[in-house]
């Protein structure tokens, strides 16, 4: 592999944490301004799936119906991170604490080879242009922005996932910011990378993420007087029962599912 | 038209049915026609104050031109386009949603046909995403990688083969159209030799690929090689030098590297500026890092330049096909599909006396020798296996540009999100800056070298 | 060589019907709806090697005014449906409609809250196609067999009397999902 993962060793698993192969982490590698609280540490759990069939209700005396599993995402890494990581975090920190917004950063994740900042909403923008502009840095291409719904994390229910690509550097990483369900508001990074237009009004489109500074944050995939925010997980994936010889088949979010 | 009922009707001061209505809007008046009204909107314009004089004309999203259904909302000023917007959504599908209600590998099924001239890379970048989650990216066998090389380099022949034939059709060039689709029908056999369909196969899956080669497949690989030498050079010769061609090409869709970047594009777009960003080349996957081939570019930001990359690009695929066949010589009886039993997909399939099922070895193995076999494939069809909670994004080099899959999973058997980050999608936003100031004819040719497909922009 | 030196003493009886639907048939000219995948697969059946043209389709008429057949080819979605049903509201009689794909015929594989199941929700489909997406091979079936359908069509009297025939087979005919005993 190309050493885009930058945390990678040559057995190409690495987990959250690795301290063996980078000794003990000390002031100098430390990257100051990304705070890793303890609770941040442990896997952050986002909601949890119940029964084993999809069974509800009464009826199944099975047992697998009281299954509840956690769902919980992988955890907050400490630096050292491994590889370039620590080289962008150092780079990310000190130039946040230059512009006095050291707290934008809420946590570090580094996982599968893969590095996700995770970024206080407020702060975003300036995150952003810090992370186009800054010579060591200088991600120059944001590749678009994903929603994602995760109704079981309270209060932080959608996050909105932003992939750069620094061409200059050649590496990626991941930004994450969470909104709450009640202030659904994240400031649009259009200003910095002018590509994120449509892909900010389609996430509107589908999650309801209204993003504060877009030039039209309007619908763009569903016809423009659609109700509802069709990828968010409350919303029915709308299937009709199908018709066969013989037989009527219930629509794909009714059936039998293994959870 | 003035007939006597029209005079009739005016006489008693009645209302034209089919007149053209007009209204009064913040942006001007608006005109609503229905045919036979010419006089009435005539008329209309002409009691302005005449620097109404700009029309707003939709194109699509039924049009031939626009390759899918895009539609284009053009306001003119007599030939030249003052502003160019594109309306899109036409043919959303919720795949993206409804991938989140199959298992992982019914998810193949659904996003290869999203962008469906290119349904392998579509797969790729969404199977590299999910074996990044597994944790078995080193796992994947080497038959399989070097398959997964010869099926997207061929896809991207065909793909380019489709823009351009539909890009010649749509400027005129009909021949180039009838050729183009000739050159796709070869690679169209060379998929069914291989997977079984030809279009919207489901045949890479995450862990590997779901078959191995059948016999015969590499002698007719290297015959469409062959044939492909001879062919590819007849596009160059009715096209590159052709001056109505180069006159309906240069110097239209002009997009500079900032302009690129600042959009985000990427793809032969972005290399028709000159810098050759390639992934498969910057940020290799799939084992690219061990062919040979070059990137090509072009320096005018036009879309004469595309078109020069795109017929460039074919050629370097012929020649990676040329050494995946060979390494494809030496790996006869290699394992196609990843080792640990708990991920592989089971089943292969065989034309038996009744038609394509299971192979029956298969079904000896796992009915007859075997318990664990049984459990496994039962288990890996009905339940499918789980993913380890996490995010991935391993973005290919599809035929249009940066093709990612950003896969999200909550450790269960089906994903959790898979939003994919399709190149048209992003590349269309370039419309705009490329038609404005230009004329009508001139849009069409833009759009047909950005190459959009409208199942990737909407999904 | 031609259809009058096969004819005995160069005369030909047919009837009105059998003329008009050879009329229509032979010169039976689509207008371009393609949508998704199985606009690629209608293009190539344009194409050299499964060529339409030598049924007389090879000209897609891009304005439906001046089409017969509309094949709906590919995936209709929720904000393409209106359209849809504006195109074929803008062809002249005799229009007919061919579903090509399981995606037009009944929404396919996509039963979600995007795409129409099936396209005869919308416009009146003559032939449904089934396939994702169908060979060129089987649209031309299809569109043979649509041939044959054309090519039988009754006029006037007979005409009205076919479709009272059809509803009223239709009013009394067995639900699909209670079409048992099929399975063996």
């Amino acid at each position: 592999m190309s050493d885009v993962s930058g945390g990678r060793d040559t057995a190409g698993r690495r987990g959250t944490n690795d301290l063996s192969t980078s000794g003990i982490p000390d002031e100098a590698t430390a990257a100051p301004g990304v705070p890793t609280r303890k609770e941040d540490l442990q896997h952050q759990v986002v909601g949890s799936r119940e029964g084993m069939f999809g069974v509800r209700g009464s009826g199944d005396t099975s047992g697998y119906g009281g299954l509840v599993a956690t769902v919980a995402m992988p955890s907050g890494s400490e630096p050292p991170y491994g590889g370039w990581f620590d080289e962008v975090a150092r780079a990310l920190s000190s130039g946040l604490a230059e512009r006095g917004l050291p707290e934008a950063v809420e946590k570090v994740v580094v996982h599968r080879g893969e590095i996700t900042f995770f970024i206080r909403r407020e702060r975003l923008l300036e995150v952003a242009r810090l992370l186009r502009d800054e010579e060591s840095l200088r991600f120059e291409l944001c590749l678009g922005v994903s929603g994602v719904h995760y109704p079981g994390e309270t209060g932080r229910e959608l996050h909105a996932v932003y992939h750069l690509l620094s061409m200059t550097h050649n590496r990626r990483i991941r930004l994450e910011v969470a909104c709450p369900d009640a202030d659904p508001h994240i400031q649009s990074v259009v200003p910095v990378y002018p590509t994120n237009d449509w892909h900010e009004r389609e996430t509107w489109d589908f999650f309801g993420i209204v993003f504060d500074g877009h030039p039209s944050l309007t619908r763009i995939e569903m016809p423009d007087d659609w109700p509802g925010h069709p990828q968010r997980k409350d919303y029915p994936l709308g299937g009709i029962p199908v018709e066969y010889k013989g037989a009527t088949i219930p629509p794909p979010e009714t059936r039998r599912t293994y959870n | 038209m003035a007939t006597a009922a029209d005079a009739q009707r005016d006489q008693r001061g009645e209302d034209d049915p089919y007149g053209a209505s007009t209204q009064d809007t913040t942006g001007g008046r608006v005109f609503t026609v229905t045919g036979q009204d010419w006089d009435a909107l005539v008329a209309g314009i002409a009691e302005g104050d005449g620097s109404d004089d700009r029309v707003v004309v939709n194109m699509g999203p039924q049009h031939p031109s626009t390759h899918g259904v895009l539609r284009l909302i053009l306001e003119l000023d007599g030939e030249t386009v003052t502003e160019a917007r594109c309306g899109i959504g036409y043919l959303h599908t919720g795949i993206e949603k409804n991938m989140e209600y199959r298992s992982w590998v019914q998810g193949v099924t659904f996003c290869t046909r999203m962008d469906y001239l290119s349904p392998f890379f579509n797969e790729l970048t969404y199977c590299l995403g999910v074996e990044r989650l597994l944790g078995i990216e080193d796992q994947i066998p080497e038959k399989a990688q070097v398959m997964r090389v010869l099926l997207n380099e061929l896809n991207r022949i065909s793909s380019h083969l489709v823009c351009i034939a539909t890009g010649g059709m749509e400027i005129g060039a009909l021949t180039v159209m009838t050729i183009g689709f000739r050159e796709r029908e070869l690679v169209l056999d060379l998929f069914e030799l291989i997977t079984g369909l030809r279009m919207n196969h489901a045949f890479i899956r995450p862990g590997g690929v779901a078959q191995g080669m059948p016999p015969g497949a590499l002698d007719q690989i290297r015959d469409f090689v062959a044939l492909m030498r001879k062919r590819l050079p007849e596009y160059a010769a009715l096209c590159n030098a052709n001056p109505i061609f180069k006159g309906r090409l240069e110097g239209v869709g002009y997009l500079d590297l900032a302009g690129c970047l600042a959009l985000g594009m990427t793809g032969p777009v972005l290399r028709s500026t000159g810098y050759a960003w390639d992934l498969r080349k910057m940020q290799p996957y799939s084992g690219y890092e061990d062919y040979t081939f070059d990137v090509p570019t072009w320096d005018t930001c036009d879309a004469y330049g595309r078109f020069r990359i795109r017929l460039a690009e074919m050629e370097e695929s012929l020649r990676i096909v040329e050494q995946c066949a060979a390494r494809l010589d030496k790996l006869q009886d290699a394992p196609v599909m990843v080792a640990d039993k708990k991920i592989a997909w089971p089943s292969r399939l065989a034309v038996g006396s009744d038609g394509v099922g299971n192979s029956l070895d298969h079904i000896k193995h796992i009915m007859g020798e075997s318990m664990e076999a049984l459990i496994h494939h039962f288990k890996l069809v009905t339940e499918g296996f789980r993913v380890p909670a996490g995010q991935a994004y391993v973005p290919v080099e599809s035929p249009r540009g940066e093709l990612g899959c950003h896969v999200v999973s909550d450790g269960g058997t089906r994903p959790y999100r898979a939003h994919f980050r399709d190149p048209s999608f992003t590349n269309l936003q370039a419309t705009s800056v490329m038609s404005e100031g230009g004329q009508v004819a001139d849009v069409i040719v833009a759009i047909a070298s950005i190459d959009p497909v409208m199942g990737g922009v909407d999904r | 060589m031609g259809l009058e030196e096969k004819l005995p003493s160069g005369v030909l009886l047919t009837t009105v019907e059998g003329v008009a639907g050879y009329m229509r048939k032979a010169s039976f000219w689509p207008a371009t709806f393609g949508l998704a995948c199985c606009a690629i697969e209608m293009m190539t059946s344009g194409g050299p090697r499964y060529d339409l043209a030598r049924f007389g389709m090879e000209v897609f008429r891009a304005s439906p005014r001046q089409a017969d057949l509309m094949i709906v080819a590919g995936r209709v979605s929720q904000k393409m449906a209106p359209v849809l049903r504006q195109i074929y509201d803008q062809m002249a009689e005799p229009k007919w409609v061919l579903a090509m794909g399981v995606c037009a015929s009944s929404g396919g594989m996509f039963n979600n809250y995007a795409i129409v199941q099936g396209v005869d929700h919308v416009v009146p489909v003559d032939m449904y196609l089934p396939g994702c997406p169908p060979r060129p091979e089987m649209l031309i079936d299809a569109i043979l067999k649509l041939h044959d359908q054309v090519q039988h069509t009754k006029l006037g009297a007979h005409r009205s009397a076919e479709v009272i025939e059809h509803e009223t087979a239709a009013l009394n005919a067995v639900p699909t999902s209670e079409m048992k005993g099929l399975l063996r």
